[in-house]
């Protein structure tokens, strides 16, 4: 069989073109479609710029201001356009600093293609000048890496790197390029990538799965519907909402879910997990049949495995084999892409309303209401609450927005109070946790999807992890809207603090900077805002501003987020204060 | 639940980061290798890697998920040492001397089964392969005499059941096609 397909590629195999490795690199993302790419250039990568130079026309570069902002862009690009994103550094430093974006990717499932420059293949093992071992240092964190030593093997090679990156649960994928296969040559022809044996990018969906899930649906009191990030990826947005409508199962999700069904519609019941809403938390140790939809049990999301809908049968909709009782025990796991998989049981799967069990989310909801949410939007205190600079944005944004967030409590409110009507409209580092995502990213995002409003909600702590961005922002003209939440703490921390740790606040406050004088510094236009009162019109005139706009807050200085579900206890210990 | 010896199968293609990314799979979830070995298989252009751990039969399954999760890896499998046929080769460097002031040690050499690999007039070399009590057994003996050198390889196994790679490999291809 092998064999065979070997002649099948010799027969088809197109006219070649002799060039050099580093034309055949950009040639390479040419034909893959790619034409923006983020990156920094250095020695071992100078021979791939030097094309990039010739063929700026076709492929645009952006010039970040880090390499770790370069692999931020590169997934905000790939989670609003659905494509893949690329990035491109040198050996040595440019290299180790991709390490925190493709982690990033890795555990967040972005599609992405990491290209760095290597030293010349003679010099390999001998600690040359910025030599390191990136395969090394990536293996873990990469779906798939390789170094490539001779210019031949270059389209083969990001060939199978797209392929790999994109197919089945997506990654990031890491080619690493010695400069001497960039100066080679090579008769060049290009073949997308097909298959890669040893390799199942989507396995096969069981029958009796699916009539075994439709019998637990059918027969639930009470089912209840987890969904994640695998709707999003999947692109079954559309299938999630017939399946959800036909059934009337209340539908949660987790953070990287969110957006991928509208704020509004009436059987979303909201977030779950440490910090999601009261009644979704409570009724996971309550429902009969959980339904988790594309998504891997986070501990995040589950607290306490021990007592994790210990009552429930649990179908497990996945992609990923190796998520299927990883930390959930499926009675059913239903393999396959979400999309397929939706649309194949909805068939099989009787209508039902299930109002009552429904209304037992909105009595939880209520409670939250009025324990938690009021405050948090319409605070009665002096200081402005990070929920009334959201609950703003909704109002001129009418949910339209993509919402980059950073990472930490501004994290929290713009994940539980943000309204979207759209989907892949949540951009935010889920299981990384990586503080400095949102500015690179918001650039990635909007450069990605460039006819939405990006807005970026970052903390103070994080925004300065990778403000040598706006660097970026102000090069590009790429019009993001920044909103900092500036509380002068490393708030979330400083909440563990006083909850967990006697309110012994160890380096959490923060002596800041003007930011908007550093906002100025880079020619962006820029206001600050403290009083409630001038709130609305700031915001108003951030997103009315057709240019880049930075937009400081000046909140509360010591606000909790609440509902809590506390490390190790069980989501239906949730607390509200 | 219960540790118990686990033997893993991994099926792979060649690829030179593929021990660093299996090996990483263990690492990072502190479970120590009893043994690795890697060769060939009976399939061209497929390797074989042969590990021994000693974890609980819900862990070995995860193991098996992560290991099968990385591209390059065909299929991988896990047995109990009951449902495998399992050996271990040592070697021993014995000095010649104590075939002569010691009688005693012919004896040991003649019941243990053990090949002679090599004699100089310094030292002769004994290969011993079997089960790693039969090894072990050996060890016991012929350390109180004094060993100048003693190396033990990992377990090599097959197992008693099929395990279908060149099917699945022909699945793969039709895929590819």
């Amino acid at each position: 069989m092998e064999t065979q397909t070997q002649t099948i590629k010799k027969e088809t195999k197109v006219s070649t073109e002799r060039m050099k490795g580093a034309e055949a690199v950009i040639r390479c993302l040419l034909a893959e479609g790619v034409d923006l790419i983020y990156g920094y250039p250095g020695g071992a990568i100078m021979p791939v710029y030097d094309e990039l130079y010739k063929y700026q026309e076709q492929l645009h570069h952006v010039l970040t201001r880090h390499e770790q902002g370069a692999t931020h862009a590169a997934q905000g690009y790939a989670r609003t356009s659905g494509k893949v994103g690329v990035a491109i550094a040198t050996s040595g430093p440019g290299a180790t600093n991709f390490v925190t974006g493709i982690a990033d990717a890795q555990i967040d499932s972005t599609p992405m293609v990491c290209i760095t420059g290597q030293v010349g293949s003679h010099l390999l093992g001998s600690d040359a000048f910025q030599e390191t071992d990136i395969i090394g240092i990536s293996t873990p964190i990469t779906k798939w890496n390789h170094q490539i030593t001779k210019a031949e093997d270059i389209p083969a090679v990001l060939a199978k790197a797209f392929y790999i990156a994109r197919s089945g649960r997506p990654g990031p994928v890491l080619i690493d390029i010695t400069k001497d296969a960039q100066f080679g040559e090579l008769d060049f022809a290009y073949e997308k990538c097909k298959g890669v044996r040893s390799y199942i990018p989507v396995p096969q969906t069981d029958l009796h799965s699916l009539e075994a899930a439709a019998k637990l649906i059918n027969n639930a009191k009470k089912p209840m519907v987890i969904f994640g990030q695998g709707i999003i990826l999947g692109e079954a947005e559309e299938e999630l909402k017939k399946f959800i409508e036909k059934t009337g199962i209340p539908s949660a999700w987790t953070i990287l879910g969110l957006s991928a069904l509208p704020t509004a519609h009436t059987l979303n019941v909201g977030m779950v997990g440490m910090h999601g809403n009261y009644g979704p938390n409570k009724l996971t140790n309550e429902c009969d049949v959980l339904l988790a939809i594309g998504m891997r049990f986070d501990d995040r999301v589950t607290g306490d495995l021990e007592r994790y809908a210990k009552q429930a049968k649990v179908i497990h909709f996945e992609i990923d084999p190796a998520e299927v009782n990883k930390n959930v025990k499926a009675d059913v796991a239903v393999m396959g892409n979400v999309k397929n998989t939706l649309a194949q049981i909805l068939p099989m799967v009787k209508p039902n309303t299930h109002e009552s069990w429904l209304q037992e989310f909105r009595n939880y909801d209520t409670i939250e209401y009025d324990k938690v949410i009021k405050d948090e939007l319409y605070p009665n205190e002096e200081g402005l609450s990070m929920g009334e600079v959201l609950r703003r944005i909704n109002e001129e944004t009418k949910g339209d927005a993509v919402i980059v967030s950073d990472v930490g409590q501004h994290q929290m409110i713009a994940c539980r109070y943000a309204e979207f009507t759209k989907t892949k409209s949540n951009i935010t580092s889920g299981g990384l946790g990586t503080m400095g995502f949102a500015l690179p990213a918001a650039i990635g995002a909007k450069m990605g999807a460039p006819d939405r409003e990006v807005v970026a909600i970052i903390g103070d702590g994080g925004y300065q992890m990778t403000i040598q961005e706006l660097g970026t922002i102000y090069q590009t003209k790429v019009p993001v809207k920044i909103v900092v939440l500036n509380n002068e703490f490393l708030g979330m921390v400083r909440q563990w603090q006083q909850l967990f740790f006697d309110k012994r606040y160890a380096s959490t406050e923060m002596v800041n900077p003007d930011f908007v004088k550093i906002a100025e510094g880079y020619h962006i236009q820029s206001k600050r805002v403290t009083r409630r009162e001038d709130l609305q019109e700031s915001i108003k005139e951030m997103i009315a501003c057709k240019d880049s706009y930075f937009l400081e807050v000046c909140v509360e200085k010591e606000n909790n987020i609440f509902p809590m579900v506390p490390t190790g206890a069980s989501v239906s210990d949730i607390r509200l204060e | 639940m219960k540790k118990e010896n686990y033997t893993i199968s991994i099926y792979t293609e060649n690829n030179i980061g593929l021990l660093n990314r299996i090996s990483a799979i263990f690492l990072r979830r502190h479970i120590n290798l009893e043994s690795f070995t890697a060769s060939v298989s009976e399939i061209k252009d497929v390797f074989r890697f042969i590990i021994v751990v000693q974890i609980t039969e819900e862990q070995v399954k995860k193991i098996i998920g992560q290991i099968e999760k990385q591209i390059e890896v065909i299929k991988a499998f896990y047995h109990t040492d009951d449902e495998t046929i399992y050996q271990e080769t040592a070697l021993f460097k014995v000095a010649s001397k104590l075939l002569f002031e010691d009688r005693q040690i012919q004896n040991v050499i003649k019941s243990s089964n053990a090949n002679i690999v090599t004699v100089t007039p310094e030292f002769f070399v004994l290969e011993k392969t079997g089960r790693r009590n039969d090894v072990e057994a050996l060890y016991n003996e012929l350390e109180p005499y004094g060993l100048m050198q003693f190396v033990r390889s990992g377990r090599i196994a097959i197992t008693k059941d099929k395990m279908h790679i060149s099917k699945i490999l022909e699945n793969f291809a039709v895929e590819t096609v």
